[in-house]
């Protein structure tokens, strides 16, 4: 059986307009892959194809062999897909502590449970207490959320989404919004993720792409216009020219 | 002892006085008004069940953030069923409530699954128009309802088999004490729960909570049906403590008027429910008994100045005040 994540021939248009044509690309496990591309290039609406919160026009997106393509996003999230926001969005109104409890209890479906208090599981609470440790957030965990800066909001999204224990994790702009002082804080979690995540990250900052991924795919117009190596995509021509202008020598 | 150690071990502290101290406060509460008020227990009996219909509000509002203008449909459906089973099949009290809660509960699981499914000002308009119907179906079911004259004829049977509903009230202000007294440590049980904690969630950011995996619509309707349950209980004990049900319940105004109790003291707090009940109900009636015909004016100013200066409500003040040190 094949696993990881398979996307075949993946289109989708809104009316008219096309967002994502013909796509195909393979997350295996391990996988550290970088989606780059300039503004409006479909990255976000992609990523938004793979967790189910668009459904695609045509083709065909497999999870180990499974189609998934017609599945609802709490589906695929329990399936093991999961993403963070370009825009943080977390529970601001909650501590952060309860940020990272939440996405634990919804993945071992508790949050149906009337009966016991939401911090009365000890397996749960020493989870709890080992994701903030791992993200240097146990000196924040009382505060809430919304009281953060948003370099440390940017780091609860992260804790929170791999609280998940996700197999495809999609990042989108992780470091988007964050200031150069504290993107290493991001960087050193990325590269902190387990070895056997499959990731996917999409990016505008080429210096975190360089630094993470280990493949390049560039997305233009909502098809891709080339993949391969960090090396082989810093030395392509359609991609210098892309970004550095046709002008370039 | 490390100052992060001492914090922890004062925690289970905190949390107990937090735990314990409220539900205290408000027995001590009761008996206080008990004894001061005598003749007003009639009044505070309508405030103890006011309290318990804004409490089924603050689960579904203040918690899960689903605003609604239709919860009298749950209330006046609760009020219909028990005063109905009241006349026809058993003048026991709790009997009745449980009836009221089922069937606040069913009217709530029958709309819920519609209203769920929508936002913003297209689920108020539903959550009206559901209540419209029901009152209009209440009125033109003359023969079961008695229509516009209301359900007349109920009769209660004693409390437990014991307390006899007496002329004064007593036995009603109690009643409805102790029913308030369960509703809010069954909800404060609730909101400390996973599913209290996935409401809040859902409050905060239905997005991400579908991100991490949440069946958003199951866990909307389990609380619209919750909520449901209490607003029957409410209408419940209307009925039986006035022994009339009026086709008011169904009314509009009603369901605003929760709306701007649970806004006055404070939502998602349970107790902000309570504070807002009691301040709005005493001053409508304080203010009514002066100007009969000018009430609103005072009502309306008190909500205007909470909103612009304790926009998280009365509840809020002592740590607003707390803060101005």
């Amino acid at each position: 059986m094949t696993t990881g994540l398979q996307v075949r021939n993946v289109s989708k248009n809104f009316g008219g307009l096309r967002v994502a044509r013909d796509i195909t690309l393979d997350l295996p496990a391990g996988a550290r892959t970088a989606l780059i591309g300039p503004n409006g290039a479909g990255k976000t609406t992609f990523a938004n194809l793979i967790i189910g919160a668009l459904e695609p026009t045509s083709g065909s997106i497999y999870l180990d062999g499974h189609d998934i393509s017609k599945l609802p996003e709490a589906t695929r999230v329990g399936a093991g897909i999961a993403k963070t926001f370009q825009i943080t969005n977390l529970f601001r109104s909650l501590s952060v502590r309860d940020n990272v409890r939440l996405p634990i209890l919804e993945r071992e479906r508790r949050t149906a449970s009337f009966l016991r208090r939401y911090d009365g599981d000890s397996a749960v609470e020493e989870e709890v207490e080992k994701t903030l440790a791992e993200f240097q957030l146990l000196p924040l965990a009382d505060h809430l959320v919304r009281n953060l800066a948003y370099g440390q909001q940017r780091l609860v999204e992260l804790a929170l989404t791999l609280s998940l224990k996700p197999r495809i994790l999609i990042l989108d702009e992780p470091a988007a919004g964050v200031p150069s002082s504290d993107s290493h804080l991001i960087i050193d979690a990325i590269k902190r993720l387990p070895a056997d995540l499959s990731v996917l990250i999409i990016e505008h900052d080429m210096e975190l792409v360089f630094e993470v991924a280990n493949r390049i795919i560039v997305l233009v117009n909502g098809t891709i216009l080339v993949e391969g190596t960090p090396q082989e995509i810093s030395q392509d021509p359609k991609v210098r020219e892309l970004y550095l202008g046709a002008g370039h020598g | 002892m490390s100052a992060n150690s001492t914090i922890a071990a004062a925690r289970p502290q905190i949390r107990g006085a937090a735990t314990f101290l409220p539900p205290i406060i408000l027995l001590a509460g009761a008996f206080v008004a008990f004894w001061l008020f005598p003749y007003d227990l009639g009044f505070m009996t309508r405030i103890l069940i006011m309290m318990v219909f804004v409490l089924s509000f603050d689960l579904i509002l203040g918690y899960a953030g689903i605003a609604t203008l239709g919860h009298a449909a749950m209330y006046g459906c609760g009020a219909y069923a028990a005063g109905l089973f009241a006349i026809h099949v058993s003048a026991d009290p709790l009997l009745g409530l449980a009836i009221g809660a089922a069937a606040g509960a069913l009217i709530a699981l029958v709309s819920g699954l519609l209203l769920m499914r929508a936002h913003g000002l297209s689920l108020l308009m539903l959550s009206i128009a559901v209540t419209m119907v029901l009152q209009e179906t209440a009125s033109k079911a003359r023969g079961i309802t008695g229509g516009a004259d209301g359900l007349t004829g109920i009769s209660m049977g004693p409390v437990l088999g014991i307390f006899e509903f007496d002329f004064i009230g007593k036995t009603a202000f109690w009643y409805a004490f102790c029913v308030l007294f369960v509703i809010l440590l069954v909800l404060r049980v609730v909101v400390a729960s996973p599913f209290g904690l996935a409401l809040r969630g859902i409050k905060d950011s239905p997005s991400r909570m579908r991100a991490i995996g949440t069946p958003l619509y199951r866990r909307k309707v389990a609380a619209y049906v919750l909520g449901g349950a209490i607003a029957g209980i409410a209408g419940a004990l209307t009925a039986q403590i006035t022994s009339l049900v009026s086709i008011e319940a169904f009314n509009f105004a009603l369901s605003a008027e929760v709306m701007v109790m649970l806004v006055l003291g404070g939502a998602g707090r349970l107790y902000g429910a309570l504070i807002g009940t009691l301040v709005f109900m005493t001053v409508h009636h304080i203010a009514a008994g002066i100007d009969p015909f000018n009430w609103l004016f005072v009502i309306g100013f008190m909500v205007l100045a909470v909103v612009f200066f304790l926009p998280e409500g009365l509840i809020s003040l002592p740590k607003r005040l707390m803060r101005l040190d």
